[in-house]
């Protein structure tokens, strides 16, 4: 068998399963070493490979603009491509979110603070800490669109018929409610 | 920069067992996961990516005035043993110890700070103190932080904070976690109420050897989960909160130990003394669970002169790539047990046997024992 990059005789055999189809890759010695394949840990290189005709399927669905990485990608290992991954996947992050923590806005250091006293800032005194040294346009109190947002999300879980996540939603919609006047 | 052989042959500063609470919190330990805008994460990255990331960023790392006589080298130029001997010095994960091209660690003189380069993201950022000193630990990377920020475009979003490869690590990328030594917990059957509490607080419990291993020697450790919604210094001080609790649980098992159960506690500590000072063939788990036992022993003054320290240390010492380190070559798992026998025994003999327990009831019978006997 030749290798698909240079035609010598391929001695690495790659398969890996990329948006639920098995994609197989055959390599000669030093295209491998030089694509990083015989790597220890097995990092997502068949990406490296995809033929056009995949290429062409996988803009089908929400691609990261920056790296490439895909909807069903993140799906599939839970983690993202690159930093910008967050900004093309926004859309149902926060519901994501919202199970692994905490909340779903940061509230602690940012580069550039001189000092741990300077993330000691509560989020409800960030507002007075921000007008004096702090670049304020990020640092806006959370907007009330919240429970809009989660609405939306909502929504898109039922008729996705993901009803577990829709239990989950309805009962931080009604919480958020309930908490609202007191705000 | 410092050679690997000096920096393993020093005992790290967290090892030398003082810090609050030493006697039940063995060390904290702060991670910090960074990220520099503009690069695919190191699991989405092709090696090249990889390489060029470490060349750029390992100088910079290296001239931070914390890591001035530090420890550098590239994962490239590591043997798989020393690269074990970091894990088991705690100084770089599991994970990232499997990794090779493209992969860097620089590590401080005194092992309180190592920063791996992509592990599952671009940095990692460790600092790790003696005792619960979660505090002190977050100030060591705090400040390593803020210089690196300085010199590298951290990727960084207003709303999600530090953006990292997986989204459990968002916002402060922090991970704050406690080892903790919890024999008195084990024995009286307390521990899995403990465990459940803990975890219902959304605190994670591990074992010595984390995710997913069984706790070795009555080793804990208890981690948080979230990193986003809240700071860093509310996280480290609820995690701190929560160990003063379990600090607290384990003293009064301790001392309920003693109390009612003296000759079952002399027993336990009595036996792992006569195996650990007189074995040939000690495995891993059997030594860790032992070397427990007296360490319990020493901080409830059973075992008369014995330095917790060099119990530390030992635990160290007798695992595996400390053990082929030590002796310049891989070896068989039986290899390593008769080794690991033979290091115990002899670094025990230093301590003074159950000779030196407490006094007990003169033996019954008619004669009173005469003094210098024994």
């Amino acid at each position: 068998m030749k290798c698909d990059v240079c035609e010598k005789e391929a001695t690495v055999f790659l398969t890996q399963i990329i948006n639920g189809q098995m994609t197989t890759v055959n390599l000669c010695e030093e295209c491998s070493r030089a694509k990083g394949v015989t790597e220890e840990t097995g990092f997502g290189l068949a990406e490296a490979f995809l033929t056009p005709s995949q290429r062409a399927e996988e803009a089908m669905e929400v691609v990261c603009e920056a790296c490439g990485f895909t909807a069903s990608q993140l799906k599939k290992i839970g983690r993202m491509g690159c930093p910008e991954c967050y900004t093309a996947f926004r859309d149902g992050l926060d519901g994501l979110l919202r199970n692994m923590h905490k909340g779903t806005r940061h509230v602690g250091k940012r580069p550039g603070a001189v000092s741990a006293a300077a993330t000691q800032v509560t989020p409800r005194r960030r507002a007075t800490a921000a007008a004096h040294h702090e670049p304020p346009p990020a640092l806006a109190a959370p907007p009330p669109a919240d429970v809009n947002k989660l609405r939306a999300e909502l929504e898109l879980a039922v008729k996705e018929e993901r009803y577990e996540d829709a239990a989950k939603l309805k009962t931080e919609i009604e919480r958020l409610q309930a908490e609202a006047p007191g705000k | 920069m410092m050679r690997f052989a000096t920096l393993i042959k020093n005992p790290a500063d967290w090892m030398k067992g003082t810090g609050p609470h030493s006697e039940i919190v063995m060390t904290s330990r702060v991670r910090l996961a960074r990220n520099l805008r503009g690069f695919p994460f190191p699991g989405f990255s092709q090696e090249r990516q990889r390489i060029d990331l470490m060349e750029q960023a390992r100088p910079v790392v290296e001239s931070l005035p914390e890591m001035r006589d530090g420890y550098s080298e590239e994962y490239s130029n590591l043997s798989k043993i020393r690269k074990q001997v970091l894990v088991e010095r705690h100084l770089v994960s599991r994970e990232h110890a499997a990794r090779s091209s493209g992969c860097a660690v620089v590590v401080d003189r005194k092992q309180s700070i190592s920063i791996m380069v992509n592990e599952e993201d671009h940095f990692r950022i460790q600092g790790i103190r003696p005792g619960l000193s979660l505090h002190s630990a977050y100030d060591l990377v705090d400040r390593v932080d803020s210089e690196m920020s300085a010199m590298l475009p951290f990727a960084f979003d207003a709303k999600l904070g530090y953006l990292t490869a997986c989204p459990t690590n968002l916002g402060t990328g922090m991970r704050a976690s406690v080892m903790l030594h919890l024999p008195a917990l084990v024995l009286t059957e307390q521990i899995n109420p403990v465990i459940k509490a803990v975890g219902k607080i959304g605190l994670a419990v591990r074992g010595l050897y984390g995710e997913g291993t069984e706790a070795l020697g009555n080793l804990f450790q208890i981690s948080n989960q979230h990193t986003l919604g809240e700071s860093e210094p509310e996280i480290i001080a609820q995690i701190e909160k929560v160990i003063e609790g379990v600090v607290r649980s384990e003293q009064t098992a301790r001392a309920k130990l003693k109390e009612d159960h003296q000759t079952m506690l002399l027993d336990q500590v009595g036996r792992a003394y006569a195996v650990l000072s007189h074995a040939h063939i000690l495995s891993s788990k059997e030594a860790l669970n032992l070397l427990s036992m007296l360490r319990l022993g020493a901080d409830l003054d059973l075992v008369g002169n014995c330095d917790r320290s060099l119990l530390d240390m030992l635990l160290l010492e007798i695992q595996p790539a400390h053990l082929q380190l030590a002796a310049s070559r891989e070896l068989s798992p039986e290899d390593r047990d008769s080794m690991r026998a033979e290091i115990t025994r002899a670094r025990l003999q230093s301590i003074p046997g159950p000779g030196n327990f407490p006094p007990l009831p003169p033996p019954l019978g008619d004669s009173p024992p005469s003094s210098h006997d024994e």
